[in-house]
């Protein structure tokens, strides 16, 4: 599995995760590493096996579901109250729309 | 009273006798906490207001000749990926440096409902991400047993406390062997229960099909009545079981004569001799009490760290897409745009472990990828699994090691994480099949590092893995940090 700066760039976009050229070229060399070891499962032969996404689960499909009451949530003050910066019970970003 | 040494029956001894309140409790172990701290880094923050009133609750409720609960006045400490409301909860996270949740997680509620009183939040790895407690933003924790050495992770500031004696128990998460190493690694009990025994409310996800709540506790008594407060269904968490809670603490009396145990033989082959020896004579304790020893294997056991790798690292790059800087994070200061605020506040928030977990996650599942590994990943955990499920049909538990090696220095694998990632190879494959499992002190190395033995059960057999636990603690008499 070879890796190169390119791609590692691209997966980074796709995190939206701003990394700097020293982090770029070590993330190349382990993303590399690492990967080719995870190419060790395709010596397992999986074919008819299902896959798992979950651990087990033992009840009905429906029995996790709640009567549609309407309950107590956060206030908007709790949860705006950790934001970097709210303002009239809003959380505020940087301009989207220009006018 | 030997305020580090406590039991959980001594303090409700204790309280009983007016020997102390809970208060007074409350306040001597605060103040031992502070003063001890410095040489672990194990607790980043204490929250005296809550932990005092707790204990005033406590106090009052034996004035009136109430029942205190099981945890009356026992003090705990919480990892702090586990939210308490009011009080600071980072995860180890530069991000989260200032974030204070509107909420308790539901561990913490029935911790306290239980009488437990909360004296501060356990140093971790940033979201829970390591294996050495050396990726925490707030500094690494250091192994009460030797300060050269890590305590294990990610939970190791919880494992630390419990060894150090700056609390009674304390709560921890298990991804991919979090609990059970660093107990290892300290010298301590650590349990991580079956997958949805306890619930998840408030644990800030990590890998939302691997993520555990569990106890560590000087004694597995005391492991099992804490699981035995926090386990249970609860309808704020959709993964949590249905099934009936049983008396975990009621059910150590029993001899273990009849009950089979298997040895997985690829968990023992390459093991460093003076681990392989411990566990050996951990393994003929079990014998003296009547167990029968059976080699079983696991074929699927070499996939699975790769497996694993995959699983929780994709996961993981969905669960941290909410750190945006935008609700509860810091937020980088320049940015122009909407799309380069997310992106500086992630590239100058996160950690290089986080960095390198989102990255593989994002690779794993992105276009042309997913085949490749993700669902090869989840077939292959399937094999792990059905490799679990036929050694319970032979057996009652499974006991292996729960490292390869003890407590590693400081450093001395940060800078390979591949072989960071290979030290999981026993922990990593109950968490893939969502089975009980737990590290029980089996004995210290001739250099007086402590070692730990794990014992795993099938699907809800926690009371048996206990009775196991229990019966080898004290036959085996091994030292508790």
């Amino acid at each position: 599995m070879k890796i190169t700066a390119q791609e590692v760039r691209y997966v980074a976009d796709l995190a939206n995760l701003r990394l700097g050229p020293d982090e770029v070229a070590r993330m190349t060399n382990e993303l590399e590493a690492i990967l080719s070891y995870m190419d060790k499962l395709n010596e397992l032969d999986t074919t008819g096996v299902p896959a798992m996404a979950q651990v087990l689960y033992e009840a009905g499909e429906t029995a996790t579901l709640r009567e549609d009451v309407a309950r107590q949530t956060l206030t908007n003050e709790d949860a705006v109250g950790n934001a970097p910066v709210a303002g009239a019970g809003f959380f505020k970003v940087p301009k989207v729309i220009e006018r | 009273m030997e305020i580090a040494r406590l039991t959980v029956d001594q303090v409700r001894r204790g309280l009983a006798s007016r020997e102390f309140s809970a208060e007074e409790l409350a306040n001597e172990a605060l103040d031992y906490a502070a003063r001890e701290n410095p040489k672990t880094n194990a607790y980043l923050h204490f929250c005296p207001e809550r932990a005092l009133s707790a204990a005033r609750r406590v106090d009052e409720k034996l004035a009136r000749g109430e029942d205190p609960g099981p945890l009356g006045g026992v003090p705990v400490a919480v990892k702090d990926v586990i939210l308490t409301r009011g009080v600071r909860s980072t995860c180890g996270s530069k991000l989260l440096k200032n974030f204070v949740p509107p909420y308790d997680a539901t561990a913490v509620t029935r911790l306290e409902e239980a009488g437990g009183v909360i004296l501060g939040k356990a140093n971790c790895d940033e979201f829970a991400m390591g294996s050495s407690n050396e990726n925490s933003a707030f500094g690494p924790v250091r192994n009460p047993v030797d300060p050269e050495r890590v305590p294990g992770g990610s939970s190791g500031g919880s494992a630390a406390i419990v060894a150090q004696g700056t609390a009674v128990l304390a709560l921890g998460s298990d991804t991919g062997g979090s609990i059970r190493q660093p107990a290892s690694f300290c010298g301590v009990v650590g349990v991580t229960p079956t997958y949805g025994r306890v619930s998840r409310y408030g644990l800030v996800a990590f890998a939302s099909s691997l993520d555990h709540i569990g106890p560590f506790a000087r004694t597995v008594a005391d492991a099992a009545r804490l699981l035995g407060v926090i386990a249970g269904r609860d309808p704020r968490d959709s993964t949590s079981a249905f099934a009936p809670v049983p008396d975990y603490a009621g059910k150590f009396d029993g001899g273990l004569g009849g009950l089979k145990v298997g040895l997985p033989k690829e968990y023992f082959a390459g093991l460093a001799s003076e681990t392989g020896d411990l566990i050996q004579r951990g393994v003929d304790v079990l014998t003296g009490l009547g167990v029968q020893i059976k080699e079983v294997s696991l074929p699927a056991t070499d996939y699975a760290i790769p497996c694993y790798y995959i699983i929780c690292t994709a996961e993981a790059s969905s669960n941290l897409a909410r750190y945006d800087g935008v609700r509860y994070t810091t937020r980088a200061a320049a940015s122009e745009t909407l799309l380069d605020m997310y992106r500086d506040s992630r590239g100058e928030g996160f950690g290089a472990e986080c960095k390198r977990r989102i990255m593989l996650g994002t690779y794993v599942l992105s276009a042309g990828y997913y085949d490749a590994y993700y669902l090869k990943a989840q077939k292959v955990r399937t094999l792990i699994a059905r490799d679990f499920a036929a050694a319970f049909a032979e057996v009652d538990a499974l006991v292996t090691p729960v490292s390869p090696f003890p407590a590693f220095r400081l450093g001395e694998k940060l800078d390979d994480p591949l072989q960071m990632y290979l030290s999981d190879i026993y922990t990593i494959t109950g968490d893939l099949a969502g089975i009980p499992c737990m590290s029980v002190p089996c004995g210290r190395t001739a250099g007086g590092l402590p070692v730990g033995m794990q014992i795993l059960t099938n699907h809800f057999q926690e009371a048996k893995m206990f009775q196991l636990a229990a019966a080898f603690e004290r036959a085996g008499g091994f030292e508790v940090s």
